[in-house]
């Protein structure tokens, strides 16, 4: 017997939405072979990862703030992929947002009235946009890979929040340690328990974008220009404009997160600082399948395997490796099994 | 076999972990928050070989948890988690999670936390470290007799005042022994990259220097020594493994007693907030075997170690020439716990 890949005549919809819950579930029963393999019973080790977290108060909380950043990421991220537009760097530019939020308190830190905030969250924005551009004009100027440019400038990204927060910005009362002043007053975000003004944002932005993509021009020409740019270009969409819209819209946001992510959790800015929230987002935009809505699901899900993964860390004994083991399992299967939106499998029995 | 050997172990760590949760009620839970990996066999080692001699000290009455790679920028959730879990007393053994315990530390008073390395106190937060200085001075000594070019490379983490204090202890220890004696500084700017910190000591060899020191916390440093067939100190731990050829001795961080006598404390209510800082007098730096060396130098070295240990010699006593010129007369623990200055005969500029 033969196993054969057989093109479908048209996109299966239905394969479409099944194909993240066949990842899941294979990602499940994967996960219980690992803990298997650890010497921890399946099933008890799954609740631990994935269910007792739910079951409390205070995890629940903390698994809205581990999503906020992957929300807004990852809502930016599937407008780029949608309109086959890959920006593959949103940490760097979540790292310059970050940055850039941060230069106010280290500037300015008698400034704590509630402009302060809005200010920083607006400069949040706007670094992770310039930084985002970056690749957009190279690729729009001189054709290069946007893949390898993005990338590439995380690192430059970090190295130079690195330089800057171990040089000029450092805590001049801070002993030489590599952190800038800590934020008071408006300079933090407001808080619901552990909850920061940022989910709100991130709820805003993600429907927001959906509902462009869904019912406006815009979202219109960016899904043409996406499936079928040659198509694209006969409406008189500019292919050109869409890279720097794209680029811009996922690099504002990327920037936000950094920008609320130092503002409401570590308030303050210390090196070094490697969240990998704009990597993770990537997995979140295609569990998400590239729908802003789709998006809240697939964060929540990826936030529950750190939070999960810090549960099963202290309470079962086995190592923090096992939350990364998972994300990366529930991509490799996502990939695999998208194959099956286009594709059939067939048996064939040999003559 | 060895693959073998290592499931095996990890099963057997994991079948520990389960059979301790299962009578925890009645047992003082005590935890601890690390940086790095515990098999880094530097820094986060040697914290978790101090945990291991409170399990085997106080046996069944505690129960030690542990969470690894703890970012610092994100800690507080960790460290909120382990005060929810019922942790009695919590060790954050980094000098990042500083604000963190504090934040975390505020909301759960009946908790004690201990943060490692940091400044700041409050009721229920204890800070600690130890007087690592004292060992950079014998390997100073040491240095300065073994090398031939004498010049030293020594690769800084961040240039934060118990790094910088290392530095001149190591130096003020070469020197009494070779006036002329150079340090070359590269500053690796992380606490943990064994590539950064292996490039680091192959470029200081390739500048003249033939013994490298490294207050970063893998074994990299001693492994290219090790390969390069030069000398060099084991870091936090005993690294002679990495450098059988290389390692001349190593500054032992050993966390045990420190950790059995607190979290004794803590058990029997005695435990008050305070800011310790032991050295060899305590026990809590140790210097491991000299090896590699003449005897003469061995002796010296054992010499310095024991008069460190009784009291008679003080690595910063006396009269100290700062790189300016200026002479301070007396260097009290204060000015060391906040050193930012180098001492003369450094060519270095402290990165500011």
């Amino acid at each position: 017997m033969r196993l054969i890949l057989e093109k479908r005549a048209e996109r299966s919809w239905k394969m479409a939405l099944a194909s993240p819950l066949i990842a899941i579930a294979l990602t499940l029963i994967f996960g219980g072979i690992v803990f298997a393999l650890r010497g921890v019973e399946p099933l008890h080790g799954l609740y631990v990862f994935f269910i007792e977290p739910l079951t409390d108060e205070w995890a629940r909380e903390k698994l809205i703030v581990k999503a906020t950043p992957l929300v807004l990421i990852g809502a930016g991220l599937a407008l780029c992929y949608t309109a086959n537009i890959w920006n593959i760097g949103a940490e760097g530019q979540f790292v310059i947002g970050a940055l850039a939020a941060g230069a106010v308190p280290v500037l300015f830190s008698g400034w704590q009235t509630p402009d302060v905030m809005l200010v920083m969250l607006i400069l949040g924005a706007i670094g992770g946009a310039l930084w985002a551009l970056i690749p957009a004009a190279l690729r729009v100027r001189y054709k290069a890979n946007e893949i390898l440019t993005s990338l590439m400038l995380v690192y430059v990204a970090r190295l130079l929040f690195d330089w800057l927060v171990r040089g000029v910005m450092r805590d001049p009362l801070g002993m030489n340690f590599p952190k800038t002043v800590r934020f008071v007053g408006w300079q933090r975000l407001p808080t619901w328990g552990d909850i920061h003004l940022g989910a709100l944002i991130a709820l805003i932005a993600a429907l927001g974008l959906a509902f462009m993509m869904a019912r406006m021009l815009k979202g219109f020409e960016l899904r043409t220009l996406g499936a079928a740019p040659r198509a694209g270009r006969f409406a008189g969409f500019s292919a050109d404009k869409a890279v720097y819209f794209c680029f811009a819209v996922s690099g504002a946001l990327a920037g936000l997160a950094g920008a609320c992510d130092v503002m409401g959790v570590s308030k303050q800015l210390q090196t070094p600082y490697e969240p990998n929230y704009g990597f993770v987002a990537i997995i979140v935009a295609f569990l998400g399948r590239l729908n802003p809505v789709g998006v809240i699901l697939a964060a929540l899900l990826l936030a529950l395997t750190f939070i999960g993964g810090e549960a099963a860390q202290v309470s079962l004994g086995i190592p923090d490796k096992i939350a990364k083991v998972f994300q990366g399992i529930l991509l490799f299967f996502i990939l695999a099994c998208d194959t099956l939106i286009l594709y059939r499998i067939r048996f064939e029995s040999k003559k | 076999m060895k693959k073998l050997m290592l499931s095996a172990a990890v099963v057997a760590m994991a079948l520990g972990a389960a059979s301790a949760s299962a009578n925890a009620a009645d047992k003082f839970k005590a935890c601890w928050i690390y940086l790095g990996a515990i098999g880094d066999f530097g820094w986060t080692y040697q914290h978790n070989e101090g945990v291991k001699q409170v399990q085997a000290e106080l046996g069944d009455k505690v129960e030690t948890v542990f969470v690894e790679n703890v970012a610092e920028a994100d800690s507080a959730t960790a460290i909120e988690r382990l005060a929810r879990d019922g942790c009695k007393i919590i060790f954050t053994t980094s000098f990042g999670y500083m604000e963190p315990t504090l934040e975390v530390a505020a909301k759960y008073p009946d908790v004690k936390f201990e943060h490692a390395t940091g400044y700041k106190t409050a009721d229920n937060v204890t800070t600690y470290n130890a007087k690592f200085h004292q060992g950079r001075y014998v390997q100073g000594q040491i240095a300065a007799k073994m090398s031939k070019t004498g010049v030293a490379g020594y690769i800084g983490s961040f240039p934060i005042p118990e790094v910088v204090a290392g530095i001149n202890a190591f130096m003020l220890g070469a020197q009494s022994v070779n006036p002329d004696f150079k340090v070359k500084i590269v500053w690796a700017n992380t606490w943990f990259d064994p590539g950064k910190e292996g490039d680091a000591a192959k470029v200081l060899f390739s500048q003249g220097a033939d013994i490298i020191v490294q207050h970063t916390d893998s074994a990299a440093p001693i492994t290219v020594a090790e390969e390069q067939k030069k000398l060099g100190f084991g870091q936090a731990s005993d690294q002679i493994k990495f450098g059988p050829h290389a390692q001349m001795t190593a500054t032992m961080d050993n966390w045990g007693p420190y950790y059995v006598r607190r979290v004794k404390a803590a058990m029997d209510g005695t435990w008050k907030s305070q800011q310790s800082w032991d050295g060899m007098a305590e026990g809590t730096v140790k210097m491991a075997p000299i090896t590699n060396v003449p005897d003469d130098v061995k002796a010296m070295a054992e010499k310095t170690i024991a008069d460190i240990t009784s009291g008679a010699l003080d690595p910063f006593g006396g009269k100290v020439t700062k790189q300016d010129g200026t002479v301070v007369d007396k260097v009290d623990d204060g000015m060391i716990l906040g050193m930012n200055w180098y001492v003369k005969g450094i060519d270095d500029k402290l990165p500011q």
